[in-house]
Parts: structure tokens; C-alpha cells; sequence
């Protein structure tokens, strides 16, 4: 175990190598640092432990190398976390606040359930990204994607912001269905083509007004200046809005 | 991480958080390496499971008897071994057989006895070898109480018991054998009792499966396998995975994106995207097959002798990566495990639900078959 404690930019760092820890070792190891001052963390050899940054509610920062488990940032309140390459299922998990930044893919479920926060993944994600999101008052997540995603993205969606660029992927159209199946809640902004079949029953299309515009902006910006990429050219595609056509679309399933 | 002690666990709750894991490795050139990978991988995902049951099937490790059908068989009693052997005896040419050797291993209690048999075929009539053998697999498993047939191809095995894969590896010395095909997985049993005949990967014949997940249309492939002369023993919903693959494959001669479109067929919804003949093609499946529709989640790694196969349901409902190096597939329900033994990778994948994914001894590794059917059916 190799535990080496600096100080960069009037910082304070803590470098731990995660070879052979469990995640419970792990997480016990961040969250007595962090209440000891500790400002930022250097992860590496990180291999499938679970719930980085669970539990954290500082801001501090986690600089992540290797492939952390799933549930990354589950719960989390706070923390500014950084992936260097392929993140699993589960990221973002219910987070609170706090961003997360991969550099490389995400597995299903990213953004599961999340109140707060913002998520910037470099590439893809698997299915269901951004699944049950939801928002209250100035509480509003955000997950913007750079590549495509699977299946039943948006599903479920409660509020918050998706956003689906369509840009670092080689496929001309998103492949996925099943795209905002019962939204009722939030927005969904796609920077690719799709055709009304992909679309869940429960959203419909509109072009982006004015806030719309706002909105995208800083956003791509912010991917922009993460991933070291051309807002610009990121903003020229075609974009389209998906909104929810009913605040409660199942309101009568099960009514007899 | 296997004994949770409070003094760790500052919320004193006692939660377990597991699904299953499945893991394979297959070498597309056939070379032959050991376990020492595999079994790395599991024990990352060790808290997957819940000691409730592991098991590997490997291909290759038989060279010396490569002709002749290698049967495992667990025993609960020593009268199950003696009437199961005057059975073999009266059935078989019984080349070789031996107790599989075993090591004393901390968490392995209560074991079966496991013995293995080579056997050659003495008179099978008028049916083929293989299904000499389905037959007489299912006589034992049926009429004679306390053993079970669980391994019965040539030149490939499999181990399983109630353990942490990892500590089942152990325990069947896994480290003296090498194979070329390996597969592996860490049970959380969901509906049924954690036994050791229930414990993956179910096998007949070269077949093995293993599966993350649940098939709530167990009942309804179970009854419509009986029909075809297979009987489910084994209290685990995967075992029909492997008899219905067996039927398809091997009876009826289908091609294994068929398959996949009769264990995982498009949603009705999607149908009227795919070209016309497909159509037709698609809807006959249903009609024929309709009972072997797996209803519910489910990840599976499927092998035989020269494939090992990766599919998930429809909608996707449990984890599948796909990788290469080199010549090497590796199918995991996690990506961390398969950076664990080969961290820098040629390809890694995340197959959508019901694409295959299939690693073939005679073809370039990780080819995943197109979207298209494009198959014809041979009656």
C-alpha cells in the first residue's frame, strides 16, 4: 500500500495505490482522509471496487486510474470525481451533488435515480442512462453524453437534464429504443438523428427555443473544456428536444 | 471481504449485495493455458455471489480419452455410486474411472462424493451415440436415487459445488488441468435451494451454460423439453438453457443465430422493420418454437467444443462485456474483471440485448454475427 501524502497548488493530496484493497477498506481509507483535510485524492490501480466516493459529502477531488465497480459516486454529495477510462454500472447512483467525468464509456444504468449532480461521459453509455432522474427546485442533474447510448435512455425521467450528443461515435444515427419510455419529467436534448419509432409513447418533439439554447450551451461548454473538444462544432448538429407529453402518464393503469 | 465484521461495518446492517457472475475465456487458436486467470477474475467478483454455489467447465482437458464421453457424476450415497456403476457397466465399455481428486478446502463442507467415468458406447441401435447417451443420462438422473450425471462431452468437464468459485477451484484442484475454453460462475440463488447439483453450468452433452438472472418461463420450457425426452432434475431455471440448446442445435440442426432468435426473439413490436422474408422467417420461429421463448433477465455464457457464445435477453436486464486480445475472447458480467488479468485490451464491447456474441475455434475471435437473420431454416 502506497499512502503519500503533499501538498500541489495549496492542496492537500493523498496518493493511494487501491492494488488488493477491498472497497470497503478503500472508501473507510477516503472518508477518514477527507475528514482530516485531505482536498484531493489519487487513486490508482483501481479494479472493481464498488461505491467510490459514497458517503463523501465534501467537495473534495478523486482522480481515478484503472476500471473503479459499479455504483461509482452512489449517494454522493459533493465530490468532483475523474475516470480515466471505462466506468461501470451504477455510476452516479442516486447522487446528490457533485460531478463525474469519464474519460471513456459507462455500463447501464448511469445517473440511476440521481437528485443533483452533473455527469460527463466522453464516449457511450449502456442502457438506461439517466433512468428515474428527477428534480426539485434549484435540485436538477445533468448527464451529458458525447457518443450514443443504448436502450431506454431517459426512461422513466422525473426531471433533470439529458443530454446526447451523438458526437464521439462513429454510428451516423442513434440505434437506440425505446428512448424516454415514460418521461414525465425533465428534458432530453439528442444531437443525432431518430426516427419517431425509437421514441417511447410518452415524449414528444419540439425545436429548441431560446432557454433551450442557453441551456445546451453551457453545457457542451463545460464537456467542451472537460474533454478538450470544440463546443462550436458540438453545437452546429441539429438538435432536437424530447419533453413529456403527460406529468402522469400511468395515472390510470391501475385504476379499476 | 467474506466475513463482513461489524467493527467494518459502521452501519451495523447485515445487507448482502449480490446478482450472480459469469466469466469466460476462450483461446480461438485452441491453445491450452490454466485456470490461474479465471479464477482471479471470479474471486474479484467474489461478492457477486454468496457461497451458495461456483462452477467451471472446461474444454481440453482430456487428451488422453478425447474419444471417449466423460461422464461426472456426484453421489449422495454410496448405493447411488453402486447401482449407477452396475448401470455404466451394463451400458458402456468403461475405459477408465476414478474419484476426482480433491483438496481439503475452508468453506467446502458436506461435499457429494464425484467420480468420473470414460466411457464408449457399446450398443446404441438404431439412435445416434449422442442420443444414446441424453437417454441414458436421463435413466440415471431419474431412476436412480442420489446420483446425478452433471458432465458428459468429450474432452471438456465440468466442477461445481456449493462454494465461492473460487474456493470450488480449490477444492477440485483446478490448478493441475489446462483447456483452451473455460467458464465460469458465482451463484446467488434466487428461487431455488443453494445444492450442489443445482449449481452452474449446466451441461449435456459438449453444452454448458451459465447464467446470471431468472427464467420465469422455466415451467413452460421444462414441459415442452419433456416432450423431446428431457427431463429437468437439477432445480435450477438454467437447466433448460442447455437442453433446449442441445435440441436446437443438435436435433434440429439450427444455426446459432436461430437460436438466439428463438431464446431471445425481437419484441413484436419490432417486427415490421425487418425485410419481408425475415418477417416470415421470424414469425414461423414463434410459432414452432414459441415455448422456448426465455421469459425474463438472464446473461448467458453458452460453450461447446469449438464456440463459446455471449447473450443476454431482449431488453437487457443483466451485465455483459465483451473483450479480445490477441487471441482470446473474454465475456465477464464486469469490465474490472477482465482488466484484472489482461489490463490492456485490443477491443472491449458492451453487446446489446439479444446480439450474439460468439468466439469460434475456426473463425476470427469476438465476430459478432450481424443484426440481419439471414439464415435459412432446415426441416
Amino acid at each position: 500500500m502506497n499512502n503519500n501524502l503533499n501538498t500541489i497548488s495549496n492542496k492537500k493530496v493523498m496518493e493511494i495505490s487501491a492494488d488488493g484493497l477491498s472497497y470497503r477498506e478503500l472508501n473507510t481509507k477516503l472518508r477518514e482522509a477527507a475528514a482530516q483535510g485531505i482536498e484531493k485524492f489519487k487513486l490508482t490501480d483501481v479494479c472493481g471496487q464498488r461505491y467510490l466516493g459514497t458517503g463523501l459529502n465534501k467537495p473534495v477531488e478523486i482522480d481515478i486510474r484503472g476500471t473503479p465497480g459499479n455504483d461509482l459516486g452512489a449517494f454522493m454529495e459533493g465530490p468532483e470525481i475523474t475516470v480515466h477510462g471505462n466506468v461501470q454500472d451504477g455510476c452516479g447512483n442516486t447522487m446528490n451533488d457533485g460531478e463525474i467525468i469519464v474519460h471513456g464509456h459507462t455500463g447501464d444504468v448511469v445517473g440511476f435515480s440521481a437528485r443533483g449532480g452533473k455527469i460527463f461521459i466522453r464516449d457511450s453509455v449502456g442502457y438506461r442512462a439517466g433512468i428515474h432522474m428527477k428534480e426539485y427546485k434549484d435540485k436538477k442533474p445533468v448527464i451529458v453524453i458525447g457518443g450514443n447510448a443504448q436502450d431506454f435512455c431517459g426512461e422513466y425521467m422525473a426531471g433533470g437534464i439529458l443530454i446526447l450528443l451523438g458526437f464521439n461515435t462513429h454510428e451516423v444515427n442513434f440505434k437506440a429504443n425505446f428512448i424516454g419510455t415514460g418521461m414525465h419529467g425533465g428534458v432530453i436534448y439528442l444531437g443525432n438523428k431518430v426516427e419517431t419509432y425509437q421514441l417511447g409513447k410518452e415524449v414528444g418533439i419540439a425545436e429548441l427555443d431560446e432557454n433551450d439554447n442557453n441551456v445546451l450551451r453551457q453545457y457542451v461548454n463545460e464537456f467542451a473544456s472537460h474533454f478538450n473538444c470544440d463546443a462550436e462544432e458540438i453545437l452546429n448538429r441539429q438538435f432536437i428536444k424530447l419533453f413529456p407529453r403527460w406529468l402522469r402518464p400511468y395515472g390510470q393503469l391501475y385504476v379499476y | 471481504m467474506k466475513q463482513l465484521e461489524l467493527v467494518q461495518n459502521t452501519f451495523q446492517d447485515d445487507k448482502i449485495i449480490d446478482a450472480c457472475s459469469i466469466f469466460g475465456i476462450m483461446d480461438t487458436i485452441g491453445t491450452r493455458f490454466s485456470g490461474e486467470d479465471i479464477v482471479k477474475a471470479m474471486a474479484l467478483m467474489h461478492m457477486r455471489s454468496n457461497g451458495l454455489g461456483g462452477g467451471f467447465a472446461i474444454y481440453g482437458i482430456y487428451p488422453e480419452y478425447a474419444e471417449q464421453y466423460a461422464f461426472h457424476i456426484m453421489y449422495t450415497c454410496q448405493q447411488g455410486r453402486d447401482e449407477t456403476e452396475l448401470f455404466l457397466k451394463n451400458n458402456f465399455n468403461v475405459i477408465y474411472h476414478e474419484e476426482i481428486p480433491t483438496r481439503q478446502t475452508a468453506g467446502i463442507t458436506d461435499p457429494p462424493s464425484v467420480w468420473r467415468y470414460f466411457l464408449d458406447v457399446k450398443d446404441n441401435g438404431k439412435v445416434s451415440e449422442d442420443d444414446y447417451i441424453v437417454s441414458r443420462i436421463m435413466e440415471i438422473n431419474t431412476t436412480i436415487p442420489d446420483s446425478f450425471v452433471f458432465s458428459s462431452g468429450k474432452n471438456m468437464g465440468v466442477f461445481k459445488g456449493v462454494g465461492y468459485p473460487e474456493d470450488i477451484a480449490n477444492y477440485f484442484c483446478l490448478d493441475k488441468y489446462q483447456g483452451y475454453l473455460w467458464t465460469s460462475h458465482g451463484r446467488f440463488p434466487t428461487n431455488t435451494r443453494g445444492w450442489w447439483g443445482g449449481t452452474h453450468p449446466f451441461s449435456i452433452l459438449d453444452w454448458t451454460v451459465v447464467h446470471n438472472g431468472e427464467i420465469s418461463s422455466y415451467g413452460i420450457n421444462r414441459r415442452y423439453l419433456e416432450q423431446f425426452g428431457y427431463e429437468c432434475t437439477m432445480q435450477t431455471d438454467t437447466e433448460v438453457i442447455a437442453y433446449a440448446i442441445d435440441l436446437l442445435v443438435r436435433k434440429h440442426h439450427l444455426p446459432m443465430n436461430i437460436v438466439a432468435k428463438i431464446l431471445a426473439a425481437p419484441l413484436w413490436s419490432s417486427l415490421e422493420r425487418y425485410p419481408a422474408e425475415e418477417q416470415i422467417l421470424l414469425k414461423t420461429l414463434r410459432q414452432v418454437y414459441g415455448s422456448l421463448l426465455l421469459n425474463g433477465p438472464f446473461a448467458v455464457i453458452i460453450a461447446n467444443t469449438n464456440e463459446m457464445i455471449g447473450l443476454t435477453d431482449r431488453i437487457k436486464l443483466r451485465p455483459m462485456i465483451a473483450a479480445t486480445k490477441e487471441n482470446k475472447l473474454y465475456l465477464s458480467s464486469e469490465e474490472s474483471a477482465i482488466r484484472l488479468i489482461s489490463p490492456e485490451l485490443d477491443k472491449v464491447w458492451y453487446p446489446a440485448g439479444g446480439e450474439l456474441v460468439v468466439g469460434n475455434l475456426r473463425h476470427p475471435p469476438g465476430k459478432t454475427l450481424p443484426e440481419s437473420v439471414g439464415a435459412q431454416l432446415i426441416c
